[in-house]
């Protein structure tokens, strides 16, 4: 495949399109335009301020998908604010070249903290939209062979491994940990945000190193202090410990062949190259 | 031997109140509260921060000594946490927030009037045995950790090493539990939950004179927002019915763990909705069908609106004192003013295979109002003989044709039976004035 990108965006905006028509989410198609106007907006005004380039209007999208996904919020300026920190972020936390956060998980816990008038529905998904997306996902990591997909294989089986196992220590019937599994959100977070190559340690044990954090973070957050969105809070914590852990764990760095070069001429490569880049960074947002 | 309600909350005694308010948005007609549904439980969750009431409403309706109730808690609880409420509250919440038919008249399609007649609507019509041997509980593992009478009844606060040391101690002492029940006390207990145990005590009851049994409610700080189902689905016989209320300061409340959705509402339906009865089968069966169309794993949300108002009423708000006494700790303004309190009503039926884990909740900051209202639209009946009559009638006939539709398409009803009773026969014909009639019409 010439871009995974392409692919994401198809299967985000299928969701989106599912998810409005079929299962009552709580956007409008109006706040759908307005989010991802404005990360297109905003990505084209940053790329020109920091570039200039063509705009990265693929990684921008994927990140408004997600933003049309997740976050809620009745008041339409917060919407567009959410959405102009979500790609602003990209371009102001940056350490050696990369970005601290993912986009969509950084923009969301912004708002989370910013502001009390946003939410994010994690109950939102039926079980279509979930063994849907489940398909498209792992069709996504097979198609596009990702090396990077390692942190999502670590991340799941972490996860996995926290739920079904307290509730084998609980004696609960294995149909609570399955049903706790069945999340369109859990889904996005494994196969979007984690993923997400810029954010994600260099070295192999780093980033299962990294991946096992986020799940044990996670579970604690949402089965051990009985909070919400113990996923996006953990990634966000985490990603913070990300230069740490580079640093800890130095990696070979073969997937960064082209990070000698400047960020802006990494954009530029032409599509060829910018497919095996992709490749290489595996199957995340591949925002820059 | 006791019979054990294994349930978070009992099901709900409701009396009918009289709402006798009318509404901007169509004139109020009547409502379908929670006596609709046989074995609904009630629970009022009262929460802020960490801070949670909870109120368990039952109609259980056998003799009191067989009533017992075994609910986990997170936390101890002392005995000021624990309080006997007033039914008529938890009934008063019901009436405020029950789904509600409205009723608009059409004018005389020959009058050019916009007034609208303004009416009155009518008005319409929700212990315990001590424990035989101290040597023998120890020895099963069981601590009971508090004795409390409050009320008509003996409490309880146990907490045990093993389930099925509880179990053994439960069933000696009387409490019909059933099969299965000892795993779902095992992964309880494994969270270090505790066991409210209530039982009538008659002597109390005969002194206090109530017919009825109140609703127990229990006040306590954990940050688990839940709901325990899995006990009261162990004997569960078919799928149960739940009402949840939640009051909360910020706004709408949802599940996190399945799927929260809207009920159908603001639409029109045929007229005859609102002669005795109609109006509940019809909610009975759009439920009904609504469940079915979401496989059953849904939580349905009846109602959602900021307490200091509504619109129509099918009730009256609650008042400041009604909120307080249904657990209310908060207050916004000054003392004699109603607290900032946003209702969630929502409507759940659950069995073990659809829902099998317990309800967890987070408040959101949505106070967007949401309301189960059904409008009926009566044609105009009087004499109309003008050219825009015939038109007019043409256009009832096509409203009450998707009226129909949406009725049969809402409830499963044939289409043939709803026309029948909505006496809906052919499409009466429009024919256009002649022109010279136009020419010199009065």
């Amino acid at each position: 495949m010439a871009d995974p990108r392409l692919y994401q965006i198809g299967v985000l905006s299928g969701l989106l399109v599912y998810g409005m028509a079929g299962l009552d989410f709580e956007i409008t198609v109006p706040r759908a335009v307005l989010l991802l106007g404005t990360v297109l907006a905003t990505q084209a005004l940053c790329d020109r301020i920091d570039g200039p380039r063509p705009v990265n209007w693929k990684s921008a999208l994927i990140s408004g998908l997600s933003l049309c996904l997740l976050l809620r919020t009745n008041r339409p300026g917060l919407a567009v604010l959410a959405a102009v920190v979500t790609i602003a972020a990209k371009f102001l936390f940056r350490i050696h070249r990369k970005h601290l956060f993912n986009p969509t998980n950084g923009g969301i816990v912004a708002m989370l903290l910013l502001t009390d008038q946003v939410w994010v529905s994690p109950g939102q998904w039926g079980s279509v939209a979930f063994f849907g997306f489940l398909m498209a996902c792992l069709g996504g990591l097979v198609v596009n062979r990702a090396s990077r997909s390692d942190v999502t294989y670590a991340f799941i089986a972490a996860y996995c491994a926290l739920i079904f196992g307290r509730s084998l220590y609980l004696g609960e019937p294995m149909t609570i940990p399955v049903h706790r599994l069945q999340s369109g959100a859990l889904l996005l977070f494994t196969f979007f945000m984690i993923s997400d190559p810029k954010t994600t340690p260099d070295s192999r044990a780093g980033r299962v190193l990294f991946a096992a954090l986020v799940a044990f973070s996670a579970w604690y957050v949402q089965f051990r202090l009985f909070r919400t969105n113990g996923l996006l809070w953990s990634l966000a914590a985490w990603s913070m410990a990300v230069p740490l852990i580079d640093r800890l764990l130095p990696g070979t760095r073969y997937t960064w062949t082209t990070q000698s070069l400047p960020q802006q001429t990494v954009v530029r490569t032409t599509p060829s190259t910018e497919g095996a880049r992709d490749r290489s960074w595996g199957w995340g947002p591949t925002t820059s | 031997m006791r019979r054990l309600l294994l349930s978070a909350a009992l099901v709900s005694i409701v009396a009918w109140s009289t709402p006798t308010l009318s509404g901007f948005c169509g004139f109020y007609v009547c409502k379908a509260d929670s006596k609709l549904f046989n074995q609904a439980s009630q629970v009022v969750l009262v929460r802020d921060g960490d801070r949670t009431v909870l109120t368990m409403v039952n109609d259980f309706q056998g003799s009191p000594k067989e009533f017992a109730v075994v609910v986990p808690v997170p936390t101890f609880l002392k005995r000021e946490q624990i309080h006997v409420g007033d039914k008529a509250l938890v009934d008063h919440l019901d009436a405020y927030s029950a789904p509600r038919l409205v009723e608009y008249h059409d004018d005389d399609p020959c009058r050019m009037t916009t007034a609208e007649a303004f009416a009155a609507a009518a008005p319409v019509p929700m212990l315990m045995k001590q424990a035989r041997d101290e040597g023998r509980r120890r020895s099963l593992g069981v601590t009971i950790e508090a004795t409390y009478t409050v009320g008509e009844y003996d409490i309880l606060i146990l907490s045990a090493k093993e389930s099925a040391g509880l179990e053994i101690w439960l069933r000696e002492n009387g409490y019909r539990i059933p099969a299965g029940a000892s795993e779902v006390l095992a992964s309880y207990l494994k969270q270090n939950v505790r066991f409210f145990v209530a039982k009538v005590n008659l002597k109390e009851q005969a002194k206090l004179g109530f017919t009825y049994l109140r609703p127990l409610q229990v006040a306590f700080e954990s940050p688990k927002f839940m709901l325990p189902l899995r006990l009261g689905m162990v004997n569960a016989n078919g799928p149960q019915d739940l009402i949840v209320y939640t009051l909360t300061r910020r706004g709408r409340v949802e599940t996190t763990n399945y799927r929260t959705v809207k009920l159908p509402s603001d639409m029109d339906l045929p007229v005859y909705l609102k002669d005795r009865g109609e109006f509940a089968k019809f909610y009975k069966a759009m439920f009904t069908r609504q469940v079915e169309k979401h496989d059953g794993r849904v939580v349905f949300t009846e109602y959602a609106w900021d307490m200091r108002w509504c619109d129509p009423c099918a009730a009256d708000p609650l008042s400041g004192d009604e909120l307080r006494n249904l657990g209310v700790f908060w207050q916004d303004g000054a003392a004699s003013q109603a607290p900032n309190v946003y209702l969630t009503r929502l409507h759940v039926r659950y069995d073990g295979a659809h829902f099998p884990e317990d309800l967890v909740f987070q408040e959101t900051p949505d106070r967007s109002n949401f309301q189960g209202r059904f409008v009926l639209r009566h044609p105009f009946t009087g004499t109309a003989a003008c050219d825009a009559a015939a038109t007019y009638r043409r256009s009832v006939w096509d409203r009450q044709q998707q009226e129909a539709q949406r009725l049969a398409s809402l409830t499963g009803w044939s289409l043939a039976e709803i026309r029948t009773k909505m006496r809906l026969g052919d499409p009466p014909p429009v024919e256009p004035a002649a022109w010279w009639q136009r020419i010199w019409k009065n």
